[in-house]
């Protein structure tokens, strides 16, 4: 290209103590195009865009914006060349209003008044209908990323960095993000994309730049790739599928069953359950799908035992458990992984074996004589399961702490299987996990069904659960839809059982969007 | 009608250090920033306000000592939980006992001697209505001031930007990091806020309630005023009547000891007390109000990564 692009990096590096983050990385974004950064989980691609909006110092390289060369000490001096962003985690304050988050975010001097009649003319103009005196902690999250791209529309930025946007959407709130993307380009502003979703930045970007272990590996435009190239130069080799038979699930005992779940809010922003059944037999993977915030770690919370239910409504191999606590589940042949893995499923300062005794005391015989705990045994079934999940580590029992992301999630997912579960209820099983480890984990969950274990998966991810499920139910508002075999489910059918555009007024909803998924139905 | 005005008049004197104390800490606290110091702060600028007044005669100038004796004390406090990231609950119970100590010291030559009043300031033509006139309108400055802070602080945390950032930094100080703001620098001036009322809240308690110096003669209102914070719901209208409902209890409960009404003297005193935590609970029943005022970063420390 001969125009001057509008922003590039030259060997950008950023160091944390001996860790480089980002190792001479090289990037250009020309005027109007969408760009996508591409990379897994750790591969620095978030680090990069902080410090092209100026959140981190690079060590050394430099920045040029516009032919320029600049130095961004701070988001604010970035905003005012013409940079925005919209946060992965977004970066709004709950207890504030619609129109505070934004007037937080421009120059001084923002009259509110006048801003939250912008506010809302502005989001219904790109279609992302926001109430200016709406609390955050009330909107969905959907809805919070739309307070986000206005915020960021309202400084009218030239470059638009775009941290991981559909994550956290519905496939209908990701079509109409799509539609908005298309428009601010078409309006000439430029757009740095952050995803792994292969499929998306092959839809939607015009060039694509490729990170893997913090160091830039290509540049190529996504058209002229296939998705399992571009993952290839993602991952470095190629990602080995996940295989799957049918499962015969006839005669196969009811593992879990649920009888009308209810259960009231903990706290004033939390969701109630009302009314969930759900059957699980053993041999089968149930997929609970779902837009983050809708009662998943409600309905985990009561599946483990960490709250109570009425005895009945919880059925774990055919004793009722809705008033056990988690040991007593867990003694039942059930297991279970919480979605946090430093803090809930592991502590992050014991070792992998004490962490392997605090879940497994109760129900493994051999880790307890008497009144002692046998540390050898822990040690050995820390080895163990090591060696069988591949869990990459240090030393020879190091702290919980000190694995990386996907290697820790191998390890408490691993030390869950090792028992031998005949029901195991693992809560978003590859979140920030390495495409290999991903791969590794979803098919140990799938051979510990066809083992006889019932499995259920609570995931946002729906690649995951496309990958895994044998049936698929939706979360949504704290009501559970039916469970329906994977065959019988499509996107759209989700996306609508999620709720479809959360937040929106009817009429907002494109025509021929609405069309689509009723149609798919 | 003499002893109504009498008692409304001392009413409104009980209650105006704990307004400024609560109304410091208010500030302090919606940055994020949880200060058990007010105490100490408080009683520092009680002797320095003291000390002061007594040798220049001045008790304006005594007024100055106090709130620089309170700013002095949490810029202190400042330094070690923000720019050393110290524990907030220990630094904050250490500055009160080293409040108190320190001003034991202080204090120790001026035990007994009478010091200067702070004159009142009566507005003319009001301070002549009828039982309410002098309680209100024939008080020394500080009290017009408490409520002039009142009023100006509710407007600066709600309707000012500068408010607006403050409540943003101590809801989520990461965001407000990640937008641009400077997180330390807002708690920093938040803190010393806190420092300069509960300082002018000491000097009040030495130049108006006694003008005298007593060593420990906060006598935990400190603590009270902590406690008025949070049962207020970080609300500076509740604030008030927080304190004024603790003043007037604490002072009619008085009446009826020297009434002798035949009720256990230690259960008149603890009345003010059990009647504010009574009011306040009951007015901040409403939870989704409570939580979407708790400032859900207090107490934490920030450390931004570089």
């Amino acid at each position: 290209m001969t125009n001057t692009p509008l922003l590039q990096a030259k060997s950008l590096t950023k160091k944390f103590g001996t860790l480089k983050a980002n190792d001479s990385v090289d990037l250009v974004v020309q005027p109007g195009e969408i760009h996508a950064l591409l990379g897994e989980n750790g591969a620095g691609k978030s680090t990069l865009v902080k410090m092209l909006y100026g959140a981190l110092q690079p060590t050394s390289g430099q920045i040029y914006w516009k032919g320029q060369e600049v130095h961004l000490a701070d988001p604010a001096q970035a905003r005012t060349l013409g940079v925005g962003m919209v946060f992965q985690h977004f970066s709004l304050f709950d207890s504030l209003n619609v129109v505070e988050n934004i007037a937080l975010a421009l120059p001084k001097g923002t009259k509110i008044g006048p801003l939250a009649k912008r506010v809302e003319e502005v989001s219904h103009d790109y279609g992302l209908p926001l109430k200016a005196d709406n609390l955050v902690a009330d909107l969905s999250v959907g809805e919070r990323q739309r307070i986000e791209i206005v915020r960021c529309l309202l400084q009218n930025p030239e470059l638009i960095i775009m941290d991981e946007p559909t994550s956290v959407l519905t496939p209908q709130e990701a079509d109409l993000l799509f539609q908005t993307l298309e428009r601010l380009s078409k309006e000439g502003r430029s757009i740095l994309y952050i995803s792994h979703r292969l499929e998306e930045v092959q839809k939607m970007c015009d060039t694509a730049t490729i990170l893997r272990h913090g160091k830039l590996v290509e540049h190529c435009n996504p058209a002229n790739e296939t998705a399992a190239s571009l993952a290839r130069l993602m991952v470095g080799s190629s990602v080995k599928a996940v295989e799957r038979s049918k499962p015969d699930v006839s005669a196969a005992p009811v593992r879990l069953k649920l009888q009308k779940l209810s259960l009231p809010p903990a706290s004033p922003f939390a969701v109630p359950l009302s009314d969930i059944s759900l059957s699980v037999k053993g041999g089968e993977v149930v997929a609970i799908a779902g837009v983050a915030g809708n009662g998943q770690s409600e309905l985990f919370d009561a599946l483990s035992g960490e709250r109570d239910t009425p005895a009945d409504a919880i059925i774990i191999n055919e004793i009722e458990s809705g008033h056990k606590g988690v040991t007593a589940r867990r003694s039942l042949g059930a297991a279970f992984v919480p979605e946090e893995r430093l803090g809930h499923a592991a502590v992050p300062d014991l070792p992998l074996s004490e962490n392997v005794i605090l879940t497994r005391h109760g129900s493994d015989k051999p880790l307890k004589s008497g009144l002692f705990l046998q540390r050898n045994h822990a040690g050995e079934l820390g080895i163990r399961i090591s060696e069988a999940f591949d869990v990459r580590k240090g030393a020879p029992d190091p702290n919980a702490g000190s694995l990386s992301g996907g290697n820790l999630q191998k390890f408490v997912v691993g030390r869950e299987i090792d028992r031998g579960p005949t029901l195991l209820v693992v809560s978003q099983p590859t979140w920030g996990v390495d495409a290999g480890a991903a791969a590794l984990i979803r098919q140990a969950l799938l051979d510990l069904a066809r083992q006889g274990a019932a499995v259920v998966v609570i995931s946002q991810d729906l690649d995951e659960i496309f990958e895994i499920a044998d049936r698929i139910a939706v979360i949504n508002k704290g009501e559970l839809s039916k469970a329906e075999p994977v065959e019988d489910m499509s996107l759209e059918k989700i996306g609508l059982l999620m709720g479809g555009v959360h937040g929106a007024e009817p009429e907002t909803i494109p025509a021929s969007k609405g069309q689509e998924a009723y149609n798919a139905d | 009608m003499e002893i109504l005005e009498a008692i409304l008049i001392t009413i409104v004197t009980a209650s105006t250090p704990l307004l400024l104390a609560a109304l410091g800490e208010l500030v302090v606290e919606r940055s994020g920033v949880l200060n058990l110091g007010v105490e100490g702060m408080m009683i520092m600028g009680a002797v320095c306000a003291f000390a002061v007044s007594l040798t220049t005669g001045n008790p304006y100038l005594g007024l100055v000592a106090g709130m620089l004796g309170g700013v002095v004390m949490s810029i202190l406090f400042g330094f070690l939980t923000l720019t050393l990231v110290s524990n907030q609950v220990a630094t904050g119970l250490a500055l009160t006992l080293l409040g108190l100590g320190l001003s034991g010291m202080v204090g120790e030559g001026f035990v007994g001697t009478p010091g200067v009043k702070l004159a009142p300031l009566p507005i003319p033509g009001l301070v002549e209505l009828p039982v309410i006139g002098r309680a209100l309108f024939g008080q020394d400055p500080l009290f017009y001031l408490s409520v002039v802070l009142t009023i100006g602080t509710t407007w600066f945390l709600f309707k000012s930007r500068a408010g607006l950032i403050v409540r943003a930094v101590g809801e989520n100080h990461g965001s407000a990091h990640a937008l641009g703001y400077s997180v330390i620098k807002v708690r920093y001036l938040a803190v010393m806020f806190g420092g300069l009322c509960a300082g002018l809240a000491g000097a009040y308690l030495s130049l108006v309630y006694t003008s005298l110096w007593i060593e420990n003669m906060t006598a935990g209102r400190g603590w009270i005023a902590l406690a008025l914070v949070v049962f207020a719901s970080w609300l500076p209208k509740r604030l008030i009547i927080g304190a004024y409902l603790f003043g007037t209890v604490s002072i009619l409960q008085f009446h009826a000891q020297g009434a002798g009404i035949g009720i256990p003297s230690q259960l008149l005193s603890a009345l003010p007390y059990l009647a504010t935590i009574l009011a306040l609970v009951f007015i901040s029943r409403n939870r989704a109000v409570a939580r979407a005022n708790t400032p859900a970063c207090l107490g934490l420390a920030f450390v931004p990564d570089r």
